[in-house]
């Protein structure tokens, strides 16, 4: 994976076309007709993307937001009904448990999203020693990213237990000093352990993506930093970090994006509970407009998810704009 | 082939392939063949994944398949776990199989929703049944099933003895101050968690197992006269009261939600006292042989209670032959078949004839105590198109009460959502 931000290349980036010599005014003609067609062809070859993109994203959103305006059921032999904001009303004032999850899943982000990004930077500054072993210990991070994470909730489930792994590793440092708990029943820590674990699951990844940050940065930069007589500091705030700029952009916006989606863990682990303190948006709806059957209130909310998403990633991209 | 006919091609051809998945039909089979040829029944099951059922129905389809020339019989099988959404997912495609089976308390939605047609069977075959074994809504009848489930508790007789706890039976089973003496004793006794109540699981388990223990209480899911309202039902005197003791008895460690889903530790004896079903009953007999008791659940004030209501099989409303859909379903209440089903799974056979003839219900079986637990204290769950929503609020509800939150605001937090869902959905036909 390569960074968004780098030079944009154009859908034509290579025309046959150019290479013809355009010398010969006869061929104009030839050459417009041989664009029009390599035209239809582009077009083509981008159909199969266009066609599911237009089924499975575009439709789905627009009959999202249709929907949101109604009482449609999953199950119901009553037509659905235009209701006006009334699902809005019902999410903001008479659902205790929508604002909750909203809460949940901003202090899910607000938590992971700095700590995964640091942390990642870390682990691929590490592995980017010239250094025996190193792939060892970029394999050792990655593994958890290949894992299903279905697997690993279910893994981590066990670990959070009363008489689980995490609580025998603590009794054993503290000398039984501290005792353990339930972590995922108590609903003071059940929102940490799930941060914990995703986390852990999900750094390896944007270590990676570091990594190849890392990497494109020229050797030559820094033997002209250490000629000038930079310490390893400073040579991480004024070479590495700079760039960096273009990594960090697409780690924060990643991170933030699946970090809002959290669903997957929650649903595993705890299906909201204890007492709705891991609850977040997409779990909520989910419940709402699968499982409790209310398709036009499931689509609210993801209506409302959507936009504070879309909000959240524009507020992001102008922060980190390149102010060149 | 030049390269613009090559695009043309693959472009025409995806198109054409992700047209015919979205949509080509599932393969409905209830067409008459052209000629003379029999009428195809569709027919699907939730039970792949479980041989010993399916093998029933194998033999049942052989077997009405040969007696006749009419109709044809042919299945499909599929897991529990994916079974509803592909119910779902097919009536909203318009094509649904003929025959279908499903549970008990999702009946009258399916029927409110139009899935299903009333069962019109012989009245013969469903005044035999197990009242728990029939399905209704609205006073008629929608579906019918070979059998029931039910609940009690398993326990040692050794180790009740051993510990100077009176054996409870069904004309005189434990009352609630009873059963806290009993557990307490026993976490003296050493068991650390004496009861398994089994809330280590998830979904329709919670209101199966523990809405029966509301209803013992003196509460319900929601008021059945006129089923409107949750308000009074769920967050009553009664209901406050039975969910005290429900969060008490996990803040005293007389249960917990860690664990197994299943029967492990009772048959590991790690707990003394097991809530669980009848189809747990096996492995247990294998591990405590004759020590084994299956004992009524406790009285929480009003008598026991058991949930009733098992798998049941309906016919959808687009079938083209419910004729022949109801001569099979009427074939195959046939006594021999019912009672193939209660011993290869292990269930409560619903007819009076299976009952004698099975080898672990009948007077003298080794599991005989379920089908008197089934008899007395069986209650349905509520007959309402509202139960999905009803269960997966209780659901919520008791997880929250167990972890420590407030009851009586809990409470009326879930009669509130679901009040506000019946009201939404026009009172779903009440």
């Amino acid at each position: 994976m390569t960074t968004p931000t780098s030079t944009p290349v154009p859908p034509h980036a290579s025309r046959p076309g150019d290479r013809a010599p355009a010398a010969a005014a006869g061929r104009r003609h030839g050459t417009r007709a041989a664009r029009r067609r390599e035209g239809r062809a582009g077009f083509g070859m981008a159909a199969p993307a266009l066609v599911l993109l237009l089924l499975f994203l575009v439709i789905p959103v627009l009959l999202a937001f249709g929907l949101s305006f109604t009482n449609a059921r999953l199950i119901s032999p009553n037509p659905p009904r235009f209701v006006g904001l009334d699902n809005f009303l019902r999410a903001f004032t008479a659902d205790p448990v929508f604002l909750r999850s909203m809460l949940n899943t901003f202090v899910f982000a607000a938590v992971v999203v700095p700590v995964q990004a640091a942390l990642g930077l870390l682990l691929a500054v590490l592995v980017n020693q010239k250094i025996r072993g190193v792939t060892a210990f970029r394999v050792i991070f990655f593994i958890p990213v290949v894992t299903s994470i279905v697997v690993v909730s279910i893994l981590w489930r066990f670990m959070y237990q009363e008489n689980g792994l995490i609580n025998s590793m603590i009794d054993t440092i503290t000398f039984g000093a501290w005792q353990g708990m339930a972590w995922l029943n108590d609903p003071s820590t059940a929102l940490g352990a799930i941060i914990v674990l995703s986390i852990w699951q999900a750094v390896g990844f944007h270590m990676l993506i570091w990594l190849s940050g890392l990497q494109t940065i020229p050797e030559a930069l820094y033997e002209a930093a250490r000629m000038d007589g930079a310490t390893p500091r400073q040579q991480f705030a004024n070479v590495t970090w700079p760039g960096l700029h273009s990594t960090m952009v697409f780690v924060l916006v990643t991170i933030t994006i699946a970090a809002l989606g959290l669903f997957v863990q929650v649903d595993v682990m705890t299906q909201g509970g204890p007492v709705n303190s891991t609850s977040t948006l997409v779990y909520h709806a989910v419940r709402k407009g699968y499982r409790e059957l209310e398709t036009g209130y499931g689509a609210t909310i993801s209506l409302i998810f959507f936009v504070l998403v879309l909000i959240i990633a524009l507020v992001q991209r102008h922060l980190t704009r390149d102010k060149d | 082939m030049n390269r613009r006919s090559l695009a043309t091609i693959v472009s025409a051809s995806a198109v054409s392939a992700l047209a015919l998945t979205g949509c080509g039909q599932a393969g409905q089979g209830d067409t008459t063949p052209d000629g003379d040829g029999p009428v195809e029944l569709t027919m699907w099951t939730h039970s792949a994944g479980n041989p010993a059922e399916l093998e029933v129905y194998e033999q049942i389809i052989a077997d009405f398949n040969a007696s006749q020339d009419d109709y044809e019989v042919v299945t499909e099988a599929f897991p529990q776990g994916a079974y509803n959404d592909a119910i779902v997912a097919a009536a909203a495609a318009n094509d649904l199989p003929c025959l279908l089976d499903m549970d008990g308390p999702i009946v009258p939605n399916w029927a409110w929703a139009g899935y299903i047609q009333p069962l019109d069977l012989d009245p013969a075959v469903t005044d035999s049944l197990l009242p728990t074994a029939v399905g209704t809504y609205q006073d008629e009848i929608y579906s019918a099933g070979y059998w029931d489930a039910a609940l009690a508790i398993f326990a040692r007789q050794s180790v009740l003895e051993d510990n100077g706890i009176r054996i409870p039976t069904a004309d005189d089973p434990w009352s609630v101050d009873e059963l806290d003496e009993a557990l307490a004793t026993l976490q003296d006794a050493g068991y650390d968690t004496p009861l398994d109540i089994g809330a280590e699981d998830t979904g329709e388990w919670w209101s199966y197992a523990y809405s029966p223990m509301l209803q013992s209480a003196g509460g319900d899911l929601v008021d059945r006269d006129t089923m409107l309202t949750a308000d009074g039902a769920l967050n009553g005197p009664e209901a406050v009261d039975f969910f005290t003791w429900f969060q008490g008895a996990f803040e005293q460690g007389w249960a917990s939600d860690s664990g197994t889903v299943g029967n492990e530790e009772f048959n590991n004896d790690e707990v003394a006292l097991s809530y669980t079903g009848v189809w747990n009953a096996m492995d247990s007999l294998d591990a405590v042989g004759d020590d084994l008791l299956i004992l009524p659940p406790p009285d929480f004030g009003d008598g026991p209670r058991i949930g009733g209501g098992s798998w049941q099989w309906g016919i959808s409303s687009t079938c083209n032959a419910p004729d022949g859909a109801r001569a099979y379903l009427e074939f195959s209440f046939a006594d021999e078949y019912v009672t193939a089903f209660a011993d290869n799974q292990v269930v409560i056979p619903a007819t009076p004839g299976a009952v004698e003839a099975s080898v672990h219900f009948s007077p003298d079986g080794d599991l005989r105590p379920f089908v008197e637990l089934s008899e007395r204290f069986a209650l349905l769950r509520p007959e309402t198109p509202a139960y999905p929503v009803i269960s997966s609020t209780f659901e919520k509800a008791a997880k929250d009460i167990m972890n420590g939150a407030d009851i009586p605001s809990t409470l009326d937090g879930a009669v509130a959502e679901i009040d506000a869902n019946i009201e939404s959905n026009d009172g779903y036909g009440f």
